[in-house]
């Protein structure tokens, strides 16, 4: 076993700004300093987690416990106020369906274009082109703009892309919800099917019954900092006796 | 990157340990120039949906503006020469195209880029690529749209008695690469600054307005030296966008006149040196800037 994704104490706040204008700091000035101008936020605290490659991670908690920020660390969007992270493989993420999706270009060059953002290389994407296509059922549909897509379709085809980019590490956030119950079935299998195959998952959901189907580990988090630790059932029902 | 892992040593080496989101700048636009190209093709398609003339779009809006500034400034303002008017500028026509084509490149690849960050924050928020790949494409993008106006260019050249020689090749070139470099490097400034401050975009704006009347676009450079003298001429020779269309006169204008009004002196030996030197110093601080501010772009979009 070799570790896939190794993150040391890592801190992250925000900083809320509440306005940049020179107006508005000029009457913050007259008015003697009264109240911040910003406001900071601990998204992350001294977090530490490590994850070996090929094992099936569940990142749970409640809104705001910083799961999808530690994503965001995991996949380099953002970088950490100290501490470190360190990955090895190809890491990508399905953080959001669609993100690199224009809806005046064709499905075909949507595809090509998704799959270049998610780090694919020309030969990799004409080789999967037919499998993409396949398995997001879009079929005669895949030279039409993607603006005339049904949302179904469009969301098909952007996870198909994703799900065809074939990391060493997925970083799954909240898409397994597309589509019909079909698909999401369908869905649901490839993700087990990646994980079968050996790929190291990492996975934010607040569908627990459908985390607890695809993943072995879970980790709690709270406030930004890791609460428990251990197999997903067992985290699972901490957090739902809360 | 996945196929011929053959051996288990190549794996490992795959999968070392590295540190994401932190990337080598412009050296990994290089690397994802698929990608690269991928996102120019968008930018080309998407500009003019929906519009009837499409990329001739390209070709109307320097041409208008083309004509306006021949009849205002050629005709009435008598920068044109002409035998009543004994002082002006011999194939003004080719001598304003020439500079304004270039200029507009410039004006296009520092609009866009600097936008570009900003335009993409969808992207930039959820996905790591390398950032650069977004200034970088909409300079390439900008490039594509010159191109068509700088055929045109070349074929009034031909009918004006045009003959290029090596120089002529190397001019047009250092011209080109200077203004590619600048607003590359001026891109990546202004885009990485306008996630912090929206006001950089306004800044940008107010300088394009001023780059075209701050380099011998319309006038000769020889106004320029007669009422500032040799000092402060060549401080206004320091901007590379004035080299790059100096440049460029000396390119395509110069060879279909008798030659008497003359480039700037030294403008091929020290000149464009400079301008390029000054363009890639540019790029570098751009590049550096960027670098700074990058790693928080993610929050701040």
């Amino acid at each position: 076993m070799t570790t896939a994704i190794e993150i040391r104490n890592i801190n992250k706040q925000f900083v809320l700004r509440h306005t940049r204008s020179l107006k508005e700091a000029l009457v913050w000035l007259i008015r003697g300093r009264k109240g911040d101008l910003s406001k900071k936020f601990h998204a992350l605290r001294d977090l530490s987690i490590d994850v070996e490659h090929g094992e099936t991670v569940a990142l749970l908690g409640l809104n705001g416990s910083g799961k999808s920020t530690l994503l965001k660390h995991i996949s380099g969007v953002m970088l950490p106020d100290s501490g470190t992270v360190r990955t090895g493989g190809r890491v990508a993420g399905l953080i959001e369906v669609g993100a690199g999706f224009h809806p005046d270009l064709s499905g075909r060059d949507n595809v090509y274009l998704n799959g270049a953002i998610l780090g694919m290389t020309e030969a990799q994407i004409k080789e999967k082109f037919d499998a993409i296509v396949e398995f997001a059922e879009i079929g005669e549909f895949i030279d039409t703009e993607v603006k005339f897509y049904s949302s179904g379709m469009y969301l098909r085809l952007a996870f198909s892309v994703a799900v065809h980019t074939d990391p060493d590490v997925f970083l799954v956030d909240e898409i397994l919800a597309v589509g019909d119950e079909p698909f999401q079935k369908k869905c649901l299998a490839k993700i087990k099917e990646l994980a079968a195959a050996g790929k190291t998952l990492i996975v934010v959901s607040h569908d627990l019954d459908l985390v607890a189907h695809v993943c072995e580990r879970g980790v709690l988090l709270e406030h930004g900092a890791v609460v428990m630790d251990g197999p997903v059932g067992e985290v699972i029902s901490r957090l739902r006796n809360r | 990157m996945t196929s011929g892992r053959t051996s288990p040593t190549h794996q490992d080496a795959e999968r070392a340990l590295v540190a994401p989101g932190t990337g080598n700048g412009l050296a990994d636009v290089f690397r994802s120039r698929f990608l690269l190209k991928l996102l120019v093709r968008k930018e080309l398609r998407i500009r003019y949906r929906g519009s009837v003339l499409g990329l001739l779009w390209t070709y109307v809006k320097p041409g208008v503006q083309f004509v306006a500034f021949y009849i205002a400034l050629g005709v009435f303002l008598g920068l044109e020469q002409s035998p009543t008017n004994r002082g002006g500028l011999p194939n003004y026509a080719v001598y304003l195209f020439s500079g304004i084509i270039l200029v507009n490149f410039f004006t296009e690849s520092l609009s866009t880029a600097t936008r570009s960050i900003v335009n993409n924050s969808g992207l930039i928020n959820k996905i790591y690529l390398p950032r650069e790949l977004f200034p970088v494409s909409s300079v390439w993008v900008s490039a594509v749209h010159f191109l068509p106006q700088m055929f045109v260019l070349v074929v009034a050249c031909l009918f004006s008695g045009w003959r290029p020689g090596l120089v002529e090749a190397y001019t047009a070139v250092a011209g080109f690469l200077i203004i590619a470099l600048l607003a590359t490097g001026l891109g990546l400034f202004f885009g990485a600054v306008n996630v912090y401050f929206r006001d950089s975009e306004n800044f940008v704006d107010l300088l394009l307005m001023v780059a075209t009347w701050v380099s011998p676009v319309l006038y000769s450079w020889r106004m320029v030296q007669a009422k500032a003298g040799d000092l402060w001429f060549s401080v206004y020779q320091l901007n590379p966008i004035t080299i790059a269309v100096e440049a460029f006169h000396h390119a395509f204008w110069l060879p279909t006149t008798a030659g008497a009004e003359g480039s700037p002196p030294n403008l091929v030996t020290l000149w464009i040196p400079v301008g390029l030197l000054v363009s890639l110093f540019i790029l570098f601080l751009g590049q550096w800037t960027f670098r700074r501010l990058e790693g928080r772009f993610a929050q701040e979009l």
